[in-house]
């Protein structure tokens, strides 16, 4: 039975277990409408990458134990010193010097609203967000940028308070395991797998 | 992101004249089983030639450098495919490179390949731009195109590139056009517009005759935007040939075509419109420092800039291809445009951050009638008529080629050849399409300066290509 490619890190290499491509045959593309002469072949491909979070993987393993975090521009000579940004950035963008990571978590269940959203009823493929996908740009308190996610309960304005939420059964380590709902949602009103609070350090 | 200093603002100052001498393209469709990219380039490549009466061969004996644009490597899933356009074009071993700056691209690849005529490296310059879309179903088209936001941060969320950008229209929507039923009519007036206007033309993938109504009720893609609210998937190829002025006179010798004065200017923005930080509203020059200051209160909500509802990346754009045109108001310098309406509401958005319209009257473009070739109101024509290709979402998004169409539908109406490469019957068949029996003709009468807008994504790029017959150049030109 092939397993499902993975991958682990020991003495900064990659070990791989697991099947990283399959093959699968290509198939004839015909013309119906001329005889079926030949167009063309289907290429398959199924392929895994490695991806590197880098410098951002703290953010992303953060958000499985119900965090958000988010980094400030502590450099004294900077321009933007004290900025904070989330999306978390890993360095300044004006003085390119190594941003610090700040937990904006209390900030977001206090200070969070949506600044735009969009209700999409549609999604490419390998999407795994339910449909229609509830897209809300939030504004929180004191950082300077705007996060894009999605709500997961109710329907979003303009203004609205939301709360964010947690995948913290079962992550996937992306950028999904983070989500909102208006504030005042119930826990029972969660989504499987989310909640509200921080469940480790 | 930057805060301005003089240098960041300095006009650019071209060494040497450019212009450009031809232009061609293929048609635009939805899919090619039957052709290979390389025929869709050689098709547009044999159109310029013929433009100025050469043969392909003869054209080649003029070019130096090629710079040839594609957005997605893996929509064709060919690595480096400017080396095989460039091998099927018989123009090894010239120097040639492959850009890519998403939507942009075509015109990112004019601004590459104005640059090096400008700079003496070159005399003449191959600009070729193409796309591939049908390679792979429209589900996983929309993930690869996906791909182009932020691959951690945007991307997994739906992997539907409309949602990112529409959350843009959303506040556009809800803060400039006060989500009012009379601004989402207007909106469907643009596409009512851009189909009818690809009706006319034989390259068009979408020529339709609609009604506001039908684009109301056409499906919900992401509220407000409905499906005939949204630019097409397509492939196909376009080409520009780019000279210095002894060049240029040399290849149009005895030739209908007359060299074209271009300029080509570039912005950008952050790729997460997450980012984008709140700036004061750099000006153009028909602005006043003044007459933003109460924005907020006129349009509520409007309190942050660019925000979700302006293009830095056109506004720069247009703040250095005005400063090397000696365009002060495009509205009165200019006499046709072709912007980037991906979206009916980006196309809006597009009228303000060119300053065609003041930010916040983006609709008084539409509703005043001077959006048409023919101003439907007062039947006289359009002030300054805008996608009479049909644009984006009537004529064609191969991504890589958009640019370089919208090149070759502003030039061919300043060389007054908008009629013979739009109305010939021979063209139309060979397309096997029917040209309509009311056909009219939109070539814009005195037409001798235009813009074309090409535009990345949700504005991570933009570039801003100005032609204008060499004999109707603004004064102040460098």
């Amino acid at each position: 039975m092939n397993k499902f490619a993975q991958a682990y890190v020991e003495n900064d290499r990659y070990r791989l277990t697991g099947v990283f491509h399959h093959l699968t045959a290509h198939t004839p593309i015909r013309d119906r409408d001329d005889g079926w002469k030949l167009l063309g072949i289907t290429n398959p491909r199924s392929m895994t990458y490695l991806h590197s979070y880098g410098g951002e993987a703290i953010f992303f393993e953060s958000l499985s134990r119900g965090k958000l975090l988010g980094t400030r521009c502590d450099q004294e000579d900077c321009e933007s010193q004290g900025m904070i940004y989330l999306p978390f950035r890993i360095h300044c963008p004006d003085c390119l010097g190594r941003c610090s990571v700040v937990d904006l978590t209390d900030t977001a269940r206090v200070g969070a609203r949506i600044y735009t959203y969009m209700i999409c009823e549609r999604a490419g493929a390998f999407s795994l967000l339910e449909k229609p996908i509830k897209f809300i740009n939030v504004a929180i308190d004191g950082v300077a940028t705007i996060l894009m996610s999605y709500l997961s309960v109710g329907r979003p304005s303009i203004g609205m308070r939301v709360i964010p939420i947690f995948r913290t059964n079962d992550p996937t380590y992306t950028i999904t395991d983070l989500s909102w709902v208006p504030e005042g949602t119930l826990a029972e009103a969660l989504p499987d797998g989310f909640n509200f609070r921080t469940t480790g350090p | 992101m930057i805060r301005f200093s003089s240098d960041h603002l300095k006009i650019p100052c071209m060494k040497r004249p450019v212009y450009l001498v031809a232009a061609g393209q293929s048609n635009y469709a939805r899919a090619f089983p039957d052709r290979r990219t390389e025929e869709l380039c050689i098709e547009a490549f044999a159109m310029a030639a013929g433009m100025i009466d050469k043969s392909p061969a003869e054209l080649k004996r003029y070019i130096h450098t090629c710079y040839y644009g594609h957005f997605a490597d893996h929509f064709g899933d060919q690595l480096l495919g400017e080396a095989v356009i460039h091998d099927r074009l018989g123009l090894d071993p010239l120097g040639n490179i492959g850009i890519k700056t998403g939507g942009a691209t075509g015109g990112s690849a004019l601004w590459e390949g104005f640059k090096t005529v400008a700079s003496g490296y070159s005399d003449c310059v191959l600009v070729m731009g193409w796309e591939r879309m049908d390679e792979v179903p429209t589900d996983e088209g929309n993930f690869l195109i996906s791909c182009a936001a932020d691959k951690d941060w945007e991307s997994p969320l739906g992997h539907i590139y409309t949602g990112y950008y529409a959350v843009m229209a959303q506040r556009y929507w809800q803060i400039f056009g006060k989500a009012e039923e009379s601004f989402r009519k207007t909106l469907a007036e643009i596409s009512v517009k851009h189909h009818e206007y690809a009706r006319f033309n034989p390259y068009a993938q979408a020529p339709m005759k609609l009604t506001v109504d039908d684009v109301l009720n056409s499906p919900v893609v992401a509220y407000p935007l409905r499906a005939l609210d949204c630019c097409l998937m397509s492939v196909g190829a376009a080409c520009a040939v780019l000279c210095d002025e002894e060049a240029a006179w040399k290849l149009v010798d005895e030739t209908r075509n007359k060299p074209l004065r271009i300029w080509v200017s570039a912005g950008s923005h952050t790729l997460r419109p997450a980012d984008r930080m709140h700036m004061d509203i750099p000006l153009l020059p028909n602005e006043t420092p003044d007459q933003y200051k109460d924005l907020n209160e006129r349009f509520p909500g409007a309190d942050r800039y660019p925000g979700f509802s302006g293009f830095l990346a056109a506004r720069m754009a247009a703040y250095y291809g005005y400063g090397m045109t000696g365009i002060t108001d495009p509205a009165e310098d200019l006499d046709l445009v072709e912007l980037h309406d991906a979206f009916t509401i980006s196309d809006v958005q597009s009228y303000e951050d060119l300053g065609i319209r003041p930010y916040g009257y983006g609709r008084d473009y539409v509703e005043s009638g001077d959006c048409y070739h023919t101003n439907p109101f007062s039947g006289q024509p359009g002030k300054l008529p805008s996608n009479i290709s049909g644009g984006l979402l009537g004529c064609m998004h191969a991504v890589g080629a958009t640019g370089i169409m919208q090149v070759f539908e502003v030039a061919v109406q300043i060389w007054n050849r908008w009629e013979e490469y739009h109305g010939d019957e021979k063209i139309w068949r060979s397309f096997a399409r029917d040209k309509p029996e009311d056909w009219t003709n939109l070539q814009v009468r005195n037409a001798k300066r235009g813009m074309a807008i090409s535009h990345a994504g949700v504005g991570s790029h933009v570039t801003a290509t100005i032609l204008m017959d060499p004999d109707h150049c603004i004064g102040g030109d460098p």
